[in-house]
């Protein structure tokens, strides 16, 4: 049998800067200071034994949500690998991977769509809308038409095509801006203003940002209701990374895993690493740059929680580094010839990272550690394809699969 | 002729609910003081204690962003379009 928890009481949107309370509507940014907006909550309790009676998904954690479930194709409760091939080949004694990549459009972003969807039908939006880098592309516009709602996806026109392909097919309006992501999302973020639409990263963002918790919930039950040692997440606007730490400090706050302390660990490419190099600078904030390279899904030259990302992974002893394109293909193709998982670049860059980290010795190879592939490689195939292809190309006949030397 | 800045929706309060406002051309720092002086409180919201942009409000001449230029010196030009956006947004 399976039971939703009932959400808890939204008491009010709160500025992580300043402190001011806002009402919980569409909104996302404070009035007075500009800082972001995040959701309160009343003070709630919730046992191991009611999330274990849960569905098998996100909504399993409905008691750490800030709506029902009311728009859901079943996004998360992902699989959790143990990877010791992978373990083994970087010299690890307990590592895991968790395979976001198992939602239903295929990578992470259904997790905080699902509840921003659901929080936009909860307030009366008939129009969903979002800047992606095209992850969130495909998953908003599959939502919405589940939900049947409208969607209007904005992305940068250089996307790869598979990312373009997988949101053009839900036949919602996919608008190609002539733009890099971060020009994008300024266009989104300007038009917000003046449209009656719920932008799922703009004007719901506080909302949308709750649902990555719901990985850092999932990583520690499968574990056996335990926190790993060390975690490793890809970083884009920052905002995966300081829900997961968000979703460990809930879980021991709540009592329900042991405060064994953990380390988090972000991880960025070269062509866009401000979160990468304001770590390695020593900065509180993180300075804008034009984004380059293969690593398109975290293509974000202009961090919003960059300042966050910062300092949780200084609070926690982590780190937050870059790494090459070339690190990231070797880190997609590492990944599945070990363990069989077809990661897009953010899992590239995310195992490439960990390697880099760990020959540096800023990692521990011997505690629990867990691996975020967040999305699905065949959605970047051009990352990779000038890189593999067939072994040999023969004619259909014996002689020639000999000539080969195939039947060695 | 002048040029004109775009009000976020956190600021519109001060402008009277104005979307759009003109102002004089000149280095970015000289705008945002005429607009302060036309809008009282308008300043603070956007610059921090120190005189600098707070870090979460973006803001841009035409395309850039002033972080990419020369910052609160940039030139304002005649007909530029300034836009003061919240940072926060994507992802």
């Amino acid at each position: 049998m399976t039971a939703t928890l009932d959400p808890p009481r939204v008491t009010s949107l709160r500025c992580r800067e300043c402190g001011a309370d806002y009402p919980a509507g569409p909104t996302h940014v404070c009035e007075r200071c500009f800082g972001p907006l995040a959701v309160s909550y009343a003070p709630f309790t919730v046992t191991r034994e009611e999330i274990e009676s849960g569905p098998a998904s996100m909504w399993r954690y409905a008691a750490f949500l800030p709506c029902a479930p009311r728009v859901d194709l079943g996004a998360g409760f992902t699989r959790l690998v143990r990877a010791d091939n992978l373990a083994r080949a970087l010299g690890m004694r307990d590592l895991w991977v968790k395979d976001d990549s198992g939602n239903p459009t295929h990578s992470f972003k259904d997790r905080v769509v699902s509840v921003a969807a659901s929080k936009a039908v909860e307030l009366g939006f008939t129009t969903l809308a979002c800047a992606s880098t095209g992850n969130l592309a495909n998953s908003v516009a599959a939502h919405a038409a589940r939900a049947g709602l409208r969607a209007v996806v904005l992305v940068p026109s250089d996307l790869e095509a598979g990312k373009i392909v997988t949101t053009a097919v839900y036949g919602q309006t996919l608008v190609a801006v002539d733009g890099s992501y971060d020009d994008v999302n300024r266009l989104c973020a300007e038009v917000a203003d003046d449209l009656p639409w719920a932008f799922v990263n703009v004007n719901l963002r506080p909302y949308y940002a709750e649902g990555s918790k719901t990985l850092g919930y999932e990583v520690a039950e499968q574990l056996g209701w335990r926190l790993p040692r060390q975690v490793v997440v890809p970083v884009a606007s920052g905002s995966l990374l300081t829900k997961v730490d968000r979703a460990f400090r809930d879980l021991v706050a709540h009592g329900l895993v042991d405060d064994t302390g953990y380390a988090v660990y972000g991880a960025q490419s070269a062509g866009c690493n401000p979160v990468a190099d304001a770590f390695a600078n020593g900065w509180e904030t993180c300075r804008p740059v034009r984004a380059t390279g293969i690593a398109k899904s975290l293509a974000i030259g202009n961090p919003a929680d960059g300042p966050y990302a910062l300092e949780v992974a200084r609070r926690t002893g982590g780190a937050v580094a870059d790494v090459s394109d070339d690190e990231v293909v070797a880190g997609i193709r590492l990944l599945a010839e070990t363990e069989g998982i077809f990661g897009e670049t953010a899992g590239g860059v995310t195992v490439a990272t960990l390697r880099r980290l760990l020959g540096e010795g800023r990692l521990d190879a011997d505690v629990t550690t867990v691996l975020l592939n967040t999305g699905e490689g065949l959605k970047t195939l051009d990352a990779v394809a000038p890189h593999v292809g067939p072994t040999v190309t023969i004619e259909p006949s014996l002689a020639a699969f000999r000539k080969a030397g195939l039947g060695a | 002729m002048s040029a004109s800045v775009r009000i976020p929706t956190p600021l519109r309060p001060l402008t009277g609910g104005a979307a759009e406002v003109p102002v004089a051309p000149g280095p970015l720092s000289a705008v945002l003081t005429e607009l302060d002086a036309s809008y009282p409180g308008l300043g603070e919201r956007v610059l921090d204690e120190s005189g600098a942009l707070r870090r979460f409000v973006n803001v841009y001449v035409g395309d850039d962003d002033v972080r990419f230029l020369s910052g609160l010196d940039t030139e304002v030009a005649e007909g530029a379009s300034v836009s003061i956006v919240p940072a926060v947004a994507g992802g």
